[in-house]
């Protein structure tokens, strides 16, 4: 018992540090995973990473701008992001273009354009750095802006909720009975971009896509309605979370990557015991129901 | 206006020129520090072009290919050596070009350092003066040799250099040795100051690898707050090129002084307090002794 103690909850009563990096994680969870839950339902699994590479550029610029200042770089990255959906949005509905290919043209322009530009600047190595985040570091600003950003994602979640489940099950339904589709889709996209932005000051944008995504495709493995999915992505993001700062403390690994394996770790176990669908239980006979 | 200004300036400028008409050999330097010994050896008969320039980081180095067209382009390539440069072999066979190739640091009693168990040469050797007097004869006999006609030249400057190095060496010494000895450490971000802490003695902790590709972990930042409590280490500095969010964590946490900026391979560009190797190494020396002063 005081070994598990040891093990679990002195490194949070011991580093302030600690603590803060387990609630800015959990923050980040609970505004995140629920927007992957709908992104995979959308069978937009790819927008985060897409949206993430966007977000960079305009971080990289508030940087380059200002130093590390929190206010300028999440400006940058919002604008950014915000930026390269409405266009990709624009081109899809005037052109022939499908969304996924105006969206993938517009985050590689911004990439490339993000790249450029820094190198004008001459060194590109301090921007690397800043830009993989620092969950050890989060001071109390940070910490602030990641509460915010889990505020706003839910609060706003629960007033799309029904136009979003919407689009996600039938969306020519949606366009018939109302026309709050592109309302709710650039609303949600809008979301996605805040999510992104507000992880990438823990973890770096890349790496932020993934504590997005993984829990909500784990979660598929274990509940088939869309709140059931939502409770147990979160679950899994805040519990991968945890995890991964305990095995940093003690194995010394960096701490975003391993948050992230960590999450990898439950997909798979997913995937293997999962109540739905997992493949254990397929392999298994099954039991014909006794009258 | 301002156009015509300059162009009077230049024109001002041509004609101050002394009236010998022979080219500056063209030098190219691996990075700023190298580049600045090698000017000051050469003083106008060279022109010294500088890989990695002030406020870069060469362990990251990603060479162009106008890189390459310098290189070709040289008569000498001064680099520091110690595997700091990892990517100048491949560079030079790149550029197809055979300048003759100095290594400053030739002769220099190497030191490595041990990180989470992996022994490496440590290549920051410059920051010792004693060790950057050897990288001045160096490249003096470089220059000697590939320039014979200026030699007198080159020694007057070596001889010039070598007696402000020593004058600093000297101001390092009499500014350490005013701090009580029980304050004579800190932690940095980045450990390049192997080669000073050796030579002043200031013992230097550090929270990252060697190279500033590592990415730390809760491990040892958590090894780090330990340290500074129990050592009771009276500060802590940011170094000019890694990510200065986590100093900033261990200070608070553990009631350390933020120092201020340590250069430690790279310079400062020329305006700011960094601007050639004497000065870095002053500036280094004036915020050591600011942050650990009771």
């Amino acid at each position: 018992m005081i070994n598990l103690f040891d093990l679990l909850i002195m490194p949070f009563a011991d580093f302030a540090f600690m603590r803060r990096a387990l609630i800015g994680s959990i923050a980040l969870s609970i505004g995140a995973c629920p927007i992957g839950v709908f992104l995979m339902l959308r069978r937009m699994s790819l927008v985060g990473d897409a949206m993430a590479h966007a977000i960079l550029p305009g971080a990289a610029l508030g940087y380059l701008f200002a130093g590390l200042s929190l206010g300028f770089m999440t400006a940058g990255g919002l604008i950014a992001g915000f930026i390269v959906a409405l266009l990709a949005g624009l081109v899809t509905r005037i052109t022939i273009l499908k969304e996924d290919a105006a969206l993938a043209s517009f985050y590689l322009i911004s990439l490339a354009g993000g790249v450029v530009l820094v190198s004008l600047r001459g060194s590109n190595v301090d921007v690397l750095h800043v830009l993989f985040g620092s969950v050890l570091a989060l001071d109390d600003h940070t910490l602030l802006l990641l509460a915010i950003a889990a505020s706003v994602s839910l609060l706003s979640l629960a007033v799309l909720f029904r136009p979003l489940v919407l689009e996600c099950v039938d969306p020519s339904f949606l366009r018939t009975v109302s026309n709050s589709g592109s309302l709710s889709h650039y609303g949600f996209l809008a979301l996605v971009v805040l999510n992104l932005v507000a992880g990438f000051h823990a973890l770096g944008t890349l790496l932020s896509v993934g504590l997005m995504m993984v829990p909500a495709f784990a979660a598929r493995f274990w509940s088939s309605t869309l709140d059931g999915m939502i409770l147990f992505a979160t679950l899994i993001g805040v519990l991968s979370s945890s995890l991964g700062i305990v095995i940093s403390y003690h194995a010394g690994t960096p701490t975003g990557p391993t948050i992230i394996l960590s999450a990898g770790a439950f997909y798979l176990l997913s995937i293997l015991f999962g109540q739905k669908n997992g493949l254990i239980l397929r392999l298994l006979p099954r039991k014909h129901l006794v009258a | 206006m301002l156009r015509r200004l300059t162009l009077c300036m230049l024109l001002g400028l041509l004609n101050g020129a002394p009236s010998h008409a022979a080219e500056p050999v063209a030098v190219v330097a691996s990075f700023s520090i190298v580049g600045d010994i090698v000017r000051n050896i050469g003083g106008d008969h060279v022109s010294v072009d500088t890989l990695v320039g002030p406020e870069e980081d060469a362990h990251v180095f990603d060479p162009a290919p106008r890189d390459a067209a310098r290189i070709a382009a040289a008569k000498l390539v001064v680099m520091n050596g110690l595997g700091f440069e990892g990517w100048m072999d491949r560079l030079m066979k790149a550029s197809g070009g055979m300048p003759k190739v100095a290594i400053a640091s030739e002769g220099v009693i190497s030191h490595s350092a041990t990180i989470d168990g992996h022994e490496s040469m440590d290549p920051h050797a410059w920051q010792d003066v004693s060790n950057v007097r050897i990288y001045a004869r160096n490249i003096a006999d470089a220059l000697i040799q590939i320039d014979p006609e200026h030699d007198g030249l080159y020694r007057a400057n070596l001889a010039r250099f070598d007696g402000e190095l020593i004058a600093l060496d000297h101001d390092i010494r009499s500014a350490i040795s005013a701090i009580p000895a029980e304050r004579r450490k800190i932690v940095t971000t980045h450990d390049a100051f192997g080669y000073f802490a050796r030579a002043y003695g200031i013992e230097m902790i550090a929270p990252q690898g060697i190279s500033t590709e590592a990415e730390a972990s809760a491990k040892d930042v958590a090894r780090i707050i330990r340290q500074v409590k129990a050592e009771k280490i009276p500060a802590v500095f940011l170094e000019n090129i890694s990510d200065p969010r986590l100093v900033e964590t261990i200070a608070a946490e553990s009631g350390a002084r933020i120092g201020g900026k340590l250069y430690s391979d790279a310079l400062s560009r020329e305006k700011e307090p960094a601007g050639t190797y004497i000065a870095m190494m002053q500036s280094n020396i004036r915020e050591l002794t600011k942050a650990l002063m009771p």
